[in-house]
């Protein structure tokens, strides 16, 4: 535990030299963190080596069958929701003038929002025994495979990043010229040309960054996994990890498999890199072209049909949660101990997973914004600079689960791991949700440094002062944007919980693991909807946040190209 | 279509990017086969009336005439228009070639007599021999070039340029501008061009259009109208310091 109170320590007694040094101490205080945090992970490994660890274990059949599983699965799923994105994205660049597009644009926004496990809920009440969509399958005289196993992880996989694939594909799309499109109209291309000569080319690179990042997901899908897999044949080596953890207790088997899935992941995060993706893309979209161009009704009526079956796809899961929700007895719910401690619970480690998250993503954001002012003129990114960049998606390459499970194997040795329940709930949580807040929180520093780095430094503006004359105000939407975003992810997630979790401390995924593990399928119902509603309120907020940001910026354009001036 | 080109006419062309407030107003003729320049203040709404004319943007109210047809309601890719824009004419990802054989054929399927007027164009804008280039080994220049060897293959009777020297240096602009009078020459191409160089639209324009605050304020020749000595009040101002440049 003091290993991990440390940085914390740092990160409050140095705060006000923070901002006098920009990115000098302060840039290293979230990477001191976050590399503490991680390294969490490996320290176990010190205890085993030399005994009985690892290495005898490298036969066992549970190892391997894991890693396969777990690239076979990741492989289908990205190829899957790449497959099944590219014809909608088309269809909704395509179909400018389709109504309700930028509702079916927001819509697509939401499963990364959804906890998996409420997603999993959905996805079992439909497709799944007696389902609704299982059942139409059925009457209709055809055989509906089982939901629970590959079936069932694929089809939640291309819930949760088809529509990603979409935005990302899109936002591809919306890098093209301007003067592309208007010319390819007026070379009066088909559609088969357009999309060759013209689409494509923009759609492939978006492709390989959507693909990359949809595999790395995939990879540390851990929830999903434990869920709808978890037998034998479905599981990978996160799901494996709390498996050896939770049940067997074998803590060399967990190492061994936390190794593995380090290689993997950064193998996935190196292709990442490569590919020019990025963990938190496809969260922005251009605006596009309106003027008319000829289509014929079969190519409307096949956009209309693409883009329709996509978003039943992708909206029926949040209909069925609204519906099984609304028939489990709420009130009964509510007035549950277990489930009111639940709530607060979360709420109270989400809420402190995002502050912490934001301190760290903001301190990591200015430090690279004023890296960034320095080398203005002399151009190449320092290596201290790339490695800072980096940091913060450290977490990605050592995933949640794998952190956990090192700390409790640590924490063990010394005292009871439960114990620690909420400081590693907040920790893990944060570092999580640290690459997103980075990427909304870096535009925002980036503007507070340009504009008023040196003038604040002139006006000898440093601390708190600055904090609020200058950063707060510039950075105020941004700030809570991420915030709200941070809670949110924190609030859904099963992975540190899993581990961690006990009678004695409970979140409200880990409530509903828990019901839907006795089949009280209606109480999981309940309080996924209760999850839900807190999430949506919070999601509301972002929104907010986002579309002023947006409404911004459409202004800025409209006065730049358009109005006279 | 060559040798009949049309003339522009916007009749009570009414426009704006906010619908609930059409804060433009059109009427103006560009005359068939000849060079017109259009000019005027930045934001002023050169691009926009140019853009009406494409069929890139739909007025609220009034008509576009080529000659005698009504072309308000005609898609973009049927009107007889070829359109050189400021930047991006290339596709980056295709070769110089290939951008010019988009002017014949849009889905890239030639026959070797059209490979053969490809080449042709090429050479007529000095480019021989650049066809397996990308449009990123080109300078701005020669990428514009390009741009003028698939309007010649498109032999559209309809040329409108939209400020596409602008981003050039002064002699190249003017090389450009020679290159662009013989080529309209050729094929009396009906040609709008706007431009913020006023030299540039004394040298190349017989017509001129004066487009101020969504408004046309005055046309008639290019000669007369530019001449700081003999023109209205509001293209004085707009000349400025600027009218010998």
């Amino acid at each position: 535990m003091a290993l991990r109170d440390d940085p914390l320590n740092a990160l409050t007694t140095r705060d006000g030299r923070a901002s006098v040094l920009p990115g000098g101490i302060a840039a290293w205080i979230p990477a001191l963190f976050l590399g503490t945090l991680a390294a969490g992970a490996f320290l176990p490994l010190a205890l085993f080596a030399g005994g009985s660890g690892p290495g005898e274990l490298l036969p066992d059949p549970v190892v391997w069958r894991s890693l396969r599983f777990t690239l076979y699965q990741a492989v289908l799923s990205t190829a899957l929701s790449l497959v099944a994105a590219v014809p909608v994205a088309t269809a909704l660049y395509e179909f400018q003038r389709f109504p309700g597009r930028s509702l079916v644009l927001r819509l697509f926004a939401l499963p990364l929002a959804l906890p998996q496990i409420v997603a999993v809920l959905a996805i079992t009440g439909l497709y799944g025994e007696r389902g609704v969509i299982s059942l139409a399958v059925e009457n209709a005289g055809l055989d509906f495979p089982p939901v629970y196993g590959l079936t069932g992880i694929l089809i939640a996989h291309v819930f949760f990043n088809m529509p990603l694939a979409v935005r990302i594909v899109l936002g591809g799309m919306s890098s093209m010229p301007d003067e592309y499109d208007r010319l390819s109209h007026q070379l009066a291309m088909g559609p088969a040309s357009r999309f060759r000569l013209v689409l494509w080319p923009f759609i492939r690179p978006a492709l390989f960054s959507a693909g990359s990042l949809i595999f790395m997901l995939c990879v540390t899908s851990f929830t999903v996994v434990l869920t709808l897999g978890g037998g034998p044949r479905a599981t990978t080596l996160e799901v494996a990890i709390y498996q050896a953890l939770a049940f067997d207790f074998d803590p060399g088997r967990a190492v061994l498999l936390a190794l593995l899935q380090v290689l993997v992941t950064a193998a996935a995060f190196a292709a990442l890199t490569r590919a020019g993706g990025e963990i938190s893309s496809g969260m922005t979209l251009g605006t596009l072209r309106s003027y008319p161009v000829r289509s014929s009704a079969a190519l409307r009526t096949g956009a209309v049909l693409l883009i329709a079956t996509g978003t039943l796809f992708v909206l029926l899961p949040f209909v069925i949660i609204i519906w099984r929700g609304l028939a489990a007895e709420i009130a009964d719910l509510l007035g549950q101990q277990s489930v009111r401690d639940a709530i607060a619970t979360s709420l109270l480690l989400g809420a402190g997973a995002a502050m912490l998250a934001v301190v760290l993503a903001y301190l990591l954001a200015s430090s690279l914004a004023s890296a960034a002012a320095r080398r203005r003129f002399s151009g190449t990114q320092s290596a201290s600079e790339r490695l800072l960049g980096q940091t913060g998606s450290l977490i990605l390459v050592v995933p949640p689960v794998v952190i956990a499970a090192g700390w409790f194997i640590l924490i063990r040795q010394v005292a009871s791991p439960y114990a620690a329940a909420h400081a590693m709930v907040v920790t893990v949580n944060a570092a999580m949700a640290v690459p997103f807040a980075l990427r909304l929180l870096l535009p925002a520093a980036m503007t507070e440094t340009e504009r008023y780095g040196r003038l604040s430094r002139q006006l000898g503006l440093r601390g708190l002062a600055r904090l609020r004359i200058v950063t707060w105000p510039l950075a105020r939407r941004a700030l809570l944007l991420a915030f709200a975003f941070s809670m949110a992810l924190s609030l859904g997630d099963l992975g540190v919980i899993a581990i961690f979790g006990s009678q004695d401390v409970q979140t409200l995924p880990y409530l509903i693991l828990q019901r839907m593990g006795s089949y009280r399928t209606q109480d999981a119902a309940g309080l996924a909807l209760i999850l839900s509603i807190i999430i949506a309120a919070l999601m509301i907020v972002a929104d907010r946040g986002s579309a002023s940001q947006t409404a911004r910026k459409t202004s800025r354009r409209t006065v730049g190209d358009r109005k006279p001036t | 279509m060559t040798g009949s080109s049309p003339q522009i006419v916007c009749d009570g062309l009414r426009f704006g990017y906010d619908p609930r407030n059409p804060d433009m107003h059109f009427d103006c003729v560009f005359p068939a086969g000849r060079i017109t320049t259009l000019i005027g203040p930045s934001g002023s709404g050169k691009s926009t009336l140019l853009n009406l004319v494409a069929g890139f943007e739909s007025p609220l109210e009034g008509r576009v005439l080529f000659g005698e047809t009504d072309m308000t309601a005609t898609p973009v890719s049927d009107r007889p228009v070829s359109m050189i824009f400021q930047e991006n004419n290339l596709f980056a990802h295709l070769s110089v070639f290939d951008n010019v054989a988009l002017g014949i054929s849009s889905g890239l399927r030639l026959a070797p007599s059209q490979r053969a007027t490809v080449e042709e164009a090429l050479q007529s804008v000095e480019l021989a021999g650049f066809g397996v280039r990308r449009p990123a080994e080109l300078s701005g220049g020669e990428r514009q070039r390009v741009a003028l060897a698939r309007v010649i293959v498109r032999s559209r009777p309809v040329l409108l340029l939209d400020e596409a020297f602008a981003s050039l240096g002064p002699a190249l602009r003017r090389d450009m501008l020679e290159l662009l009078i013989r080529i309209q020459r050729q094929r009396a191409m009906t040609t709008v061009m706007v431009t913020h160089f006023p030299s540039d639209a004394r040298f190349a324009a017989s017509q001129a259009v004066f487009v101020s605050g969504g408004q046309v304020l005055a046309t008639g020749s290019a000669e007369t109208l530019l001449d700081p000595e003999r023109t209205v009040p509001e293209i004085r101002a707009y000349l400025g310091g600027s009218g010998g440049a």
